[in-house]
């Protein structure tokens, strides 16, 4: 225990600060029995620590049961959206295309105009790999089929749900994206690098249509569970992709960078931790 | 995979919300504290590089934002209704039941900086030094602080004057 400035070595007198530290068990032994030896000899000083003691039973009686409480569902409890991931989306674009596992490590370096900047120029999206460029060739094969884009309508969305969640063996879910002008189209579930993946089909107003893929087989990038966002291109499909939890996603479209981007935000706002919070 | 100071800062959210809890005996209050102390904290923990212990940090910035509180509070003095309660009824009969009550009541009529030592000494169990770290002061004013408010709790619970002796604080 270090020792405390406001209270002496073993031998000094006592203080009213060693008193407090033998209420609050902060002495070292020896100063402990010395402390017990002088209360033993002076009712009153001892009978002053003993309301102090009590008083700490009784408070810490009072307090206690909070300990116990459920927490409420206001508590963030990681690191919300609102602290971290646009300052990594901005932190992303530009790394991204010199190293994806330094993305993570930059994130926070740029802020929020940044994302405005480099929102500009020609694309200059990273070639894709992975889970990425199996979402973008999922998006070719499946979007531009008129009659069956899906497994699984809009109209059975809790059953698509409960199905792919039951299939992934995790729960997942279709982000409502109404808010931002798509409609669920449905689902389906597709075959990933070792194991069942979930494609959900969205289109807006004029039928373009973007598609959303959740895996479980995501590589961690440089040791992490988490990166920033990336984004790349297979011919003419446009991808944003990150990794969170262990969770790969990826947003595909034909549409230009900044309204994915704008889905993107929105689809990362909607996914809850796909673990039940403690 | 959660790293380890993620995980460290949620195990600490029992704690803050009955520390809050004993700040502000209002719930709604006590948890709007801790929802603003851990989105600091989420905010800056990326940043923050083993100062001390998560739990004293925690601590620190819930200090930090409970006094931005007294002070906006300042106009708004709906807060002092711990002085307008009436005293406890029956203090002669003194069961546990009425000594929890009285306590409560004594503790939120605590100068606040006095009622911060106090239970973080005395519930949350932090070190004179850690808690001298989490709210910015040298270890004497903890220790004056914390000699101050065991007095005033004992000589309200007990309804006496204030002993001469509590004046003089190392």
């Amino acid at each position: 225990m270090e020792p405390l400035k406001t209270t002496s070595g073993s031998g000094s007198p006592i203080t009213e600060a060693d008193l407090h530290a033998y209420v609050d068990g902060q002495l070292t032994p020896i100063r402990h029995a010395e402390v017990e030896q002088y209360l033993a000899a002076r009712p009153d000083e001892s009978q002053r620590v003993q309301a102090w003691q009590r008083q700490t039973e009784v408070l810490r009686g009072l307090l206690g049961p909070v300990l116990d409480e459920p927490l409420p569902l206001r508590l963030p409890l990681r690191p919300t959206a609102t602290t971290w991931p646009w300052r990594a989306v901005a932190a992303g674009l530009v790394i991204a295309m010199v190293s994806a596992s330094a993305a993570w490590f930059a994130r926070g370096a740029l802020d929020e105009r940044a994302v405005a900047r480099v929102g500009n120029p020609a694309r200059t999206g990273v070639e894709l790999t992975g889970f990425a460029r199996r979402a973008a060739v999922a998006h070719l094969v499946y979007t531009p089929d008129g009659r069956r884009p899906v497994e699984v309508g809009a109209d059975q969305e809790q059953q698509l749900v409960t199905w792919l969640s039951r299939r992934l063996g995790t729960a997942v879910k279709a982000p409502a994206l109404g808010g931002i002008g798509y409609a669920l189209i449905g689902g389906r579930l597709l075959p990933g690098d070792s194991g069942p993946v979930a494609q959900f089909m969205y289109h807006d107003g004029s039928g373009q249509r973007l598609t959303l893929y959740v895996t479980r087989e995501a590589p961690k990038v440089g040791g992490q569970a988490q990166t920033a966002f990336q984004f790349g291109h297979d011919g003419p499909v446009n991808v944003f992709y990150w990794v969170d939890r262990n969770f790969g996603y990826a947003i595909s479209s034909n549409a230009e960078r900044p309204e994915l981007m704008r889905v993107a935000q929105e689809v990362y706002r909607q996914l809850a931790p796909p673990e039940a919070p403690r | 995979m959660r790293a380890p100071h993620e995980a460290e800062i949620v195990a600490c959210i029992p704690s803050l919300r009955r520390y809050a809890r004993g700040l502000t005996p209002d719930r709604e209050r006590a948890d709007d504290l801790v929802q603003d102390t851990l989105e600091r904290a989420w905010g800056r923990f990326s940043m923050w590089q083993k100062r001390g212990a998560v739990r004293a940090w925690m601590f620190g910035i819930m200090h930090n934002l409970f006094v931005d509180r007294l002070r906006a509070q300042r106009s708004t003095p709906e807060d002092s209704a711990g002085d307008d309660l009436p005293e406890a009824a029956q203090r002669a009969t003194q069961s546990d039941r009425l000594e929890v009550v009285d306590l409560d009541r004594a503790l939120q009529r605590l100068p606040p900086e006095q009622r911060e030592v106090l239970l973080l000494v005395a519930v949350e169990e932090l070190t004179y030094r850690e808690v001298a770290t989490a709210i910015g002061v040298p270890i004497g004013t903890v220790m004056s602080r914390l000699s101050r408010a065991r007095e005033r709790l004992r000589a309200e619970l007990e309804g006496g004057a204030l002993p001469a002796r509590m004046q003089r604080v190392k």
